[in-house]
């Protein structure tokens, strides 16, 4: 306590001066006080500490101004001020109480004698359990026993305890404490309840304190809060935290300062936090660009291969082979299981890999089903020629930039020549590399047409049946088809000569006379002006160029003769040139804010810009809060208004100051800024304290309902 | 041309100005009365002769922009203790020629002098300065103009506002007519000169004293007067 004094000696003789005015709810200011002194005790503080503490108590209960007030029924004013003072009170009882717990966590250690226990059962190694605010230290008691701990607290995730309460007819519980760790944990059994629960509070202060800690220096940790959050909840906050640093700042000031709860802050994020969720889920996961994920995986000893099926990959077969889906949808599960159907595909699959075109042939010719997977596959085919049909006709589809080089000697492709010969009736049975790639490659482009996640094989068998349906059903039939080519290659193949010259779609801008042209749209510009009736007379002026220029030459030997003019300029008129001048700077001057482009606030400097930013969004994210508890219909709503108007009323004087101490050029132009702000406060304060009278006024009878 | 001078002489307050008069006399015949050429001149002068005190080494190059023609009628290089009169016989002679170049017998309105014209000579000039050797004097470019925009001059004036913004020169204006020139106000306005169209027309020596006599070196750290904006309209 003696340290408190010497460090925060305004804090308590305030806490005392408030204690002298408050008037209010003493049962309160009570039981505050007497959890100090509880905790104070608990934590084996002087004797003296105590009795300072319950005179302060003392005196608060027993000020005249409390005797005076709550004798009778006060009038409307004196009621007003017992609100505010009450509440000025509890605030700085509890800032008291708080720096009591500081200071006792910073200097202060806990020393419990317990038993360490490897398990609930095991009766466990006697010793001296000690705690600071870093580590906590186990000795035993037998000092040749080789259980020693010390643990920093920085690894400890969590701690749990048992609770006092007995049941009915079950034995006693043990006082235990266990510490967690990522794996695993530190049991510690204690004497006595008290005993337990004062390491047990020392520890959950420490963590607590930790966290806290942590979560400043990380920034995006959320502090333990009581509400329950889902973990992808969670993370979304942190995301949204981490992409926007002014949304960071602000949490960092009002949630983890305490001054606004989790769930408020995020209450008026809504729309930003569900942007943020439906964003994430609109992606979609494309199919895989892997090929070979059907390639079968051969052990090298036996004779055995072994493919891998998954959902991903079986649909990925059915969208790629048409054949396979068609005749999976036909064969199973009629005709054969779906695990004899994958394995005479993966035998047709295995077959192709050997390249064995005569192999394929002959297995085909035995097993009708298994020509179904060897076969080329007639839906593909008949695709293919369809899509062809709908490429521009007049473009030679087999010839490519090679060909313009066939001339010379070893350049080009040459066509034809390698093929291997092949039997025709083999011919069905080879495929082609390329096909298979143009293939994959069509489908994954496609990207996802339905849905695995079904997982029921037959019903994404059937869904890619359908969407290929009505695909084909959107597009013309053959005869339209037919004709629609036609006309295009009639378009396309266009004979020059027998086409009506085109004229150019507009006529070209044609200007006879450029002055005319020009003049008359200055005639038009002069219209507008505003010296218009000036104009005129100058364009009606008419003169003859010998009296003209006669005139300037009089004017030339004027001077001449009789040398400049004297006086050159009067001064009046040199100081109305002056004064016009300077008008006009000072009027640009002022007018620069006005242009979008350079803002006043790139005029101030950095750290005045940014301390004015960072007050401008405080102080919006504060008067939302604020507006939003009105009107008052619940207890907590009033104390979240109070709250909001005590962390803007923080603010309020930092403003002042700011406007107090920027340099003396730039004032204006920040008090400018300023105002606004200290005016949405000021409205935001007399609507506090007007609904506090109004309040106040109604309760008159109830002195402490709200 | 004057013996040149020596480089390290020519610090970055030395000017150039080159100075555009113009002197079509159907504007100034219909100004006679609110303002007469002899007053023009006398205040012209006097800002010419003040601007050759300021420093010793600051040249000043008059060229007239008539209604037929432009031509060069004073230089102050070479000079020993330069006054701006010596360039009224000049003027004279300049006049008297542009005056044997009209063909009309009676003129309406008050015509278009060749702005286009002597900003070009002005410009050449520049030029030569800039590549006469390794200093040179810091150039700029004074238009006193007063008669109304010439739209089919627009192109060659536009030519000339990029060449002057290119060759970093700036293009100061003071428009005594009574309408705004989109022409200089653009000029200006890509050039970075100033342009000032003066309220009061007796004063005109004052306004040139205390904004067109400022030297580029200066500008850097004198607040000049702003338009509030620029007539981007071709003509």
């Amino acid at each position: 306590m003696k340290k408190l004094e010497s460090s925060n000696p305004q804090a308590l003789s305030w806490c005392v001066t408030l204690a002298h005015q408050a008037t209010g709810n003493y049962a309160r200011l009570e039981d505050r006080l007497a959890g100090i002194e509880a905790r104070l005790s608990g934590l084996e503080l002087e004797q003296k500490v105590e009795s300072k503490l319950s005179s302060c108590a003392g005196k608060i209960l027993n000020s005249p101004s409390v005797a005076s007030i709550s004798g009778t029924k006060s009038c409307k004013g004196e009621e007003i001020g017992k609100h505010t003072m009450e509440n000025r009170a509890i605030k700085a009882i509890s800032v008291l109480d708080l720096s009591f717990e500081k200071q006792y966590m910073t200097d202060k250690q806990v020393v419990k004698p317990v038993y360490y226990k490897s398990s609930v059962k095991d009766p466990g190694v006697r010793g001296v359990l000690k705690m600071n605010k870093d580590r906590f230290v186990f000795t035993p008691s037998d000092p040749t026993s080789s259980v020693r701990l010390n643990v920093e607290f920085r690894t400890i995730t969590g701690h749990r305890f048992t609770k006092q309460e007995t049941k009915q007819g079950s034995k006693p519980p043990q006082c235990l404490l266990n510490l967690n760790q990522d794996q695993g944990g530190y049991l510690f059994q204690f004497d006595s309840f008290p005993d337990r629960d004062i390491c047990k509070d020392f520890v959950a202060r420490v963590l607590e304190m930790r966290d806290a800690g942590k979560a400043v220096s990380n920034k995006s940790a959320t502090p333990v809060h009581d509400e329950q959050l889902s973990a992808a909840e969670m993370e979304r906050r942190i995301k949204l935290l981490q992409e926007n640093s002014e949304l960071q700042k602000l949490h960092k000031q009002f949630v983890i300062g305490g001054i606004l709860s989790e769930a408020e802050f995020w209450a008026t994020r809504k729309k930003l936090l569900e942007q943020n969720s439906s964003r994430k889920s609109k992606q979609r996961v494309a199919l895989k660009n892997d090929m070979w994920s059907t390639k079968p995986l051969s052990d090298g000893q036996s004779n055995r291969v072994t493919f891998n099926l998954t959902p991903e990959i079986i649909l990925q077969i059915f969208a790629e082979k048409p054949a396979v889906r068609q005749a999976y949808l036909k064969f199973v599960p009629n005709k054969m299981s779906e695990k004899e159907f994958w394995t005479k595909y993966s035998r047709a699959e295995y077959l192709h890999s050997t390249k064995n075109v005569v192999a394929a042939a002959a297995e085909a010719a035995e097993d009708e089903e298994l020509a179904v997977f060897l076969k080329r596959d007639d839906m593909l085919v008949n695709e293919a020629r369809r899509k062809i049909k709908q490429v521009d006709p007049t473009l030679d589809m087999e010839a490519d930039e090679g060909d313009d080089y066939t001339h010379l000697p070893d350049h080009g492709l040459s066509r034809g020549d390698e093929k291997e010969v092949l039997e025709p009736q083999y011919e069905p049975f080879k495929r082609s590399f390329s096909q298979y790639l143009n293939q994959h490659a069509a489908i994954v482009l496609q990207g996802r047409v339905v849905d695995v996640e079904s997982g029921d094989t037959r019903s994404v068998a059937e869904a890619l049946a359908r969407t290929k349906q009505a695909e084909l059903a959107k597009d013309v039939s053959d005869v339209d088809m037919d004709h629609a080519r036609l006309e295009r290659v009639s378009r396309m193949a266009e004979i020059e000569d027998l086409q009506a010259p085109s004229e150019p779609p507009v006529a070209p801008l044609s200007i006879k006379d450029p002055r005319d042209y020009f003049d008359s749209q200055q005639a038009n510009a002069l219209n507008t002006a505003a010296e218009s009736d000036f104009c005129s007379t100058q364009l009606n002026f008419s003169i003859r160029p010998s009296l003209a220029y006669s005139w300037l030459n009089e004017s030339i030997t004027e001077i001449k003769t009789g040398g400049l003019a004297d006086p050159l300029i009067s001064s009046d008129v040199a100081l109305k040139v002056f004064d016009s001048l300077n008008q006009s700077m000072s009027c640009t001057k002022f007018n620069v804010g006005r242009n979008p482009s350079d803002s006043v606030l790139d005029s101030l400097p950095k750290d005045t810009k940014e301390e004015l930013l960072h007050h401008w969004t405080s102080i919006q994210e504060l008067l939302k809060h604020f507006w939003s508890s009105y009107p008052i219909t619940a207890k907590s709503l009033f104390s979240k208004a109070t709250k909001m108007k005590d962390a803007m009323s923080q603010i309020y004087p930092k403003l002042q100051e700011l406007k107090r101490t920027v340099q003396s050029d730039l004032r204006h132009q920040v008090s400018l800024l300023v105002q606004p702000m200290l005016q949405a406060l000021e409205a935001a304060f007399a609507h506090y304290d007007a609904d506090i009278q109004k309040r106040s006024s109604r309760n008159a009878g109830r002195p402490n309902g709200y | 041309m004057s013996p040149p001078v020596p480089p390290e002489l020519l610090t970055d307050d030395v000017s150039l100005l080159m100075v555009l008069i113009d002197t079509n006399p159907y504007f100034w015949s219909s100004i006679k009365q609110s303002f007469p050429f002899s007053k023009f001149l006398s205040d012209v002068l006097a800002f010419l002769n003040a601007t050759l005190l300021l420093n010793q080494l600051n040249q000043v190059v008059v060229i007239a922009t008539g209604y037929n023609s432009c031509g060069y009628v004073f230089d102050s290089a070479g000079l020993v203790n330069a006054r701006a009169e010596s360039c009224l016989p000049e003027l004279e002679k300049f006049l008297k020629n542009d005056a044997s170049m009209s063909t009309e017998d009676t003129v309406n309105g008050v015509g278009h002098s060749l702005l286009s014209g002597s900003l070009s000579m002005a410009l050449c000039y520049i030029q030569r300065i800039f590549r006469s050797g390794a200093g040179h004097p810091q150039p700029r470019i004074l238009c006193l103009h007063g008669s109304p925009d010439g739209p089919g001059q627009y192109v060659a004036v536009m030519n000339a506002i990029f060449s002057a913004q290119r060759s970093m020169v700036p293009i100061d204006s003071c428009v005594i007519g009574a309408q705004h020139s989109a022409f200089l106000q653009q000029a200006s306005h890509i050039t970075g000169g100033v342009y000032l169209k003066p309220q009061l027309l007796e004063g005109l020596l004052q306004n040139l004293l205390t904004v067109y006599a400022t030297d580029m070196h200066s500008r850097n750290f004198i607040q000049l007067p702003k338009p509030l904006g620029v007539d981007f309209r071709a003509s």
